[in-house]
């Protein structure tokens, strides 16, 4: 397919966003104005200043005597790039791949993207209708490439969509400086008379690169598409991506279901032709009033099955505000895994049918109070009871090694252990009485000691030695001393109840 | 004369067409659940262990929880005994899951699902009934209204999975439609002919309330991955502390 670029030109970017901000100014003349060298140099004029003869570079002393009246306003730092790049996530409305074009331009790469709007007539004056709308004057043109679009957003006044193929024929009537060129070569090709491109766009290549550097040929085939020029779009495009754009602006929890449908149905054809299952999916709709809404979900393990995917967002959509409406929804797929026919039909088969119908379950559960709440836990080489156990973050993971059940092991098991006072009769004897939150426990039967060690490599610290005991009551407890007696009183603690 | 021989097969005949209309199945013989209760099945409709149900366990001490706990796994393992998952849902888990190897389940056959609120731990409770595909589901919390208790009973009604609630602590005892309260405690184990050392773990079990069936109560003792039913009771107490050394 033909690439197609639009570049919109806002020859006053800032003062018209000072305007948009300060509608009191839009009357007056106004400069901005930043520190250089130790003076103070105008960097960007609204009309009103630029008519009286104030242009950029100018030292605001001197636009003062042209001017008593002039307003002078401090330059914001990088103020140009911010406001391109919030332009160009309006943009994105547009089409999915913008650049910032520094210092106040926009690329867009249009392919494809202009029949939605019936012709590259209607997009253009869409796009700069809506602009102006926002008080940004602008000035667009479509091309094939972007050297071309460039000069003409630039210096052609009359026309703004060039047909495919006829660079050259624009390109002929134009400044040098339409190509993008530095000021030095645009002042030497000057020099020599060559005002317009026509008049040296046949000359031989080689003379041209000899008396002008290879810069001057790498933009003229830019200009005419000889050379490809790549862009920086703003946010890379995901591989796998769904856009459904809506005549009439959406804001309906109907009218969202049916596009989050729509979507799915196309992005899980494209996988299931392609052996793939998503794992994360975002989607997202982009709001008339340009603010983003977006829900995400995420599975457990690859999937493709549209109703399973649309229950999990349906939990979600009521997170969406659609407020006056949403012109645009995508759907992003930004984790994808290998997902064969095969593999599924295997699941649905061999009995394991139910393994799917929990892990979608799973995915519901996580989406509602997240992923984090779920724990599936294997054992683990370690006898130290808090490092004997670890989570698994599959349903299909296998133990590696057998459960321990050689040692008695409290049903319950405190997260911290708890202090607790005890009277011993002689050290390595297990309490008589021991004092658990208030109530005092007679001890009638123990078992022990059992010491586990704390693994060196992993934690420094004393040893535990552990007791079962049960007391009059029937409780039965897991206590364990903290150190030797050799070094002072050891610590007692509470760690688990048996059943 | 013929009606009174008749008697007992109508009201048998009613008795079922009841039974039916409050949810319960009859059983089918096939796959009769293995509980290994002895005579607490006894105590049951049809004297079987009604599953597809959602039974109530209430705590009051931490040490009664732990016995709840390991009563509740023990009968989990026989759900769990052909295969299939197990979910696991509570506010604040202080379940040991090495342990539970030591009550015939295999831990990762468990699903540990923690959320911080009684809210979304019964909206996760709800949704894992609904699931046909899950053996058990155990829920633990301390609140259970009766309409909440309702909405979990028509849940099971559809999948005829079962379903667990230990309520730790609860504020009060109030009435719900669940099909069984059991009270579990820990009762002092014992060792034979005198021995020191800590026995295996038993149990005082209480049936509180049984939908269609008779309350009691028993004295269970954990062994040999059954449960034992205990016919006289255990004399334990003695002055000197036994101890057996272990390590």
């Amino acid at each position: 397919m033909q690439q197609r670029f639009m570049v919109l030109w806002f020859y006053e970017l800032i003062p018209n966003w000072w305007v948009h901000k300060h509608p009191e100014l839009k009357q007056v003349p106004f400069v901005l104005s930043a520190s250089v060298r130790g003076r103070i140099i105008v960097t960007a004029a609204n009309d009103k200043a630029q008519a009286q003869g104030i242009t950029k570079g100018m030292v605001v002393a001197d636009c003062r005597a042209i001017l008593p009246s002039l307003q002078v306003f401090d330059d914001i730092d990088e103020q140009a790039e911010k406001l391109l790049g919030a332009l160009a996530t309006w943009s994105l409305r547009y089409t999915p791949i913008a650049a910032i074009d520094l210092p106040d331009g926009l690329i867009l790469d249009i392919s494809g993207c202009a029949h939605l709007w019936g012709s590259e007539e209607n997009y253009l004056n869409d796009i700069v209708q809506k602009l102006n709308g926002y008080g940004y004057r602008v000035r667009a043109a479509i091309a094939d490439t972007i050297g071309a679009a460039w000069a003409v957003s630039r210096y052609a006044r009359t026309v703004s969509i060039i047909p495919s193929g006829q660079q050259k024929e624009i390109l002929s009537g134009l400044p040098p400086a339409a190509l993008r060129l530095d000021a030095d070569i645009v002042d030497r090709l000057k020099k020599l008379g060559l005002y317009t491109i026509h008049r040296f766009i046949d000359m031989p290549r080689s003379s041209l690169r000899r008396r002008f550097g290879a810069v001057l040929l790498s933009r003229l085939d830019q200009a005419l598409g000889l050379e490809i020029e790549s862009i920086q779009p703003i946010q890379p495009a995901q591989p796998y991506q769904e856009r459904l754009p809506s005549c009439e602006p959406i804001c309906t929890a109907p009218g969202i279901e049916i596009a989050l449908q729509r979507l799915l149905e196309a992005l899980c054809n494209r996988l299931a032709r392609e052996e793939k299952g998503l794992r994360h999916a975002v989607f997202k709709g982009y709001r008339v009033d340009g603010v983003l809404q977006q829900i995400a979900i995420g599975t457990g393990k690859a999937s493709r099955n549209v109703a399973h995917l649309f229950k999990l967002f349906e939990l979600k959509i009521a997170d969406i505000e659609p407020d006056l409406g949403i012109e645009l929804f995508v759907l992003e797929a930004p984790v994808v895994e290998e997902l064969s026919a095969a593999q599924e039909a295997l699941w649905m088969v061999a009995g394991n049918h139910d393994e799917v119908v929990i892990a979608e379950l799973l995915d519901k559960i996580a989406g509602k109070i997240g992923a984090a709440a779920i724990h599936r836990f294997l054992p683990a080489e370690h006898y130290w009871p808090e490092w004997s156990f670890v989570a698994s973050s599959s349903l299909q993971e296998k133990p590696q090694t057998e459960w321990r059940t050689d040692q008695p092991r409290p049903v319950h098991l405190l997260p911290i252990p708890e202090p607790i006072n005890v009277t011993v009769p002689i050290p390595d004897y297990p309490p008589m009485l021991f004092h658990y939150k208030g109530i005092l426990h007679k001890v009638v039967k123990a078992d022990g000691p059992e010491r586990i060690e704390r693994e060196w490599w992993i934690d420094a610290g004393d040893h535990r030695d552990y007791y079962c005991v049960e007391d009059e009551n029937g409780g039965r407890y897991w206590l364990f001393r903290l150190g030797h007696y050799a070094s002072g009183e050891p610590k007692w603690f509470l760690h688990g109840f048996f059943a | 004369m013929d009606q009174d021989a008749a008697k007992p097969d109508i009201i048998q005949r009613l008795q079922k067409e009841v039974f039916s209309l409050q949810g319960f199945k009859a059983p089918c013989g096939n796959h009769r659940l293995q509980t290994g209760l002895g005579v607490i099945e006894k105590a049951f409709p049809y004297e079987q262990f009604p599953s597809g149900a959602v039974h109530e366990l209430l705590s009051f001490a931490p040490e009664h929880a732990a016995a709840t706990n390991g009563f509740l796994a023990a009968l989990a393992g026989k759900f769990l005994k052909p295969g299939g998952y197990c979910f696991w849902i509570g506010t604040r888990r202080t379940i040991f899951p090495p342990a539970l190897k030591l009550f015939g389940i295999d831990p990762e056959r468990i699903v540990f699902i923690d959320v911080a609120k009684e809210k979304e731990a019964l909206w996760t409770f709800e949704e894992a009934l609904k699931c046909e595909s899950l053996a058990l589901v155990v829920g633990e919390w301390s609140e259970l209204s009766f309409t909440q208790s309702r909405r979990l009973q028509l849940a099971v009604e559809q999948s005829q999975v079962t379903g667990f609630i230990h309520r730790y602590a609860p504020k009060t005892q109030n009435n719900t439609a669940c099909v069984a309260r059991w009270k579990i405690s820990s009762l002092p184990s014992h060792m034979p002919d005198e021995m020191p050392g800590v026995g295996f773990p038993r149990w005082h079990v209480t049936l509180d309330k049984v939908r269609n069936g008779r309350p009691g109560s028993w004295d269970l003792e954990w062994s040999d991955d059954r449960f034992n039913l205990l016919t006289t009771q255990p004399h334990t107490t003695t002055q000197i502390i036994p101890i057996r050394k272990t390590g």
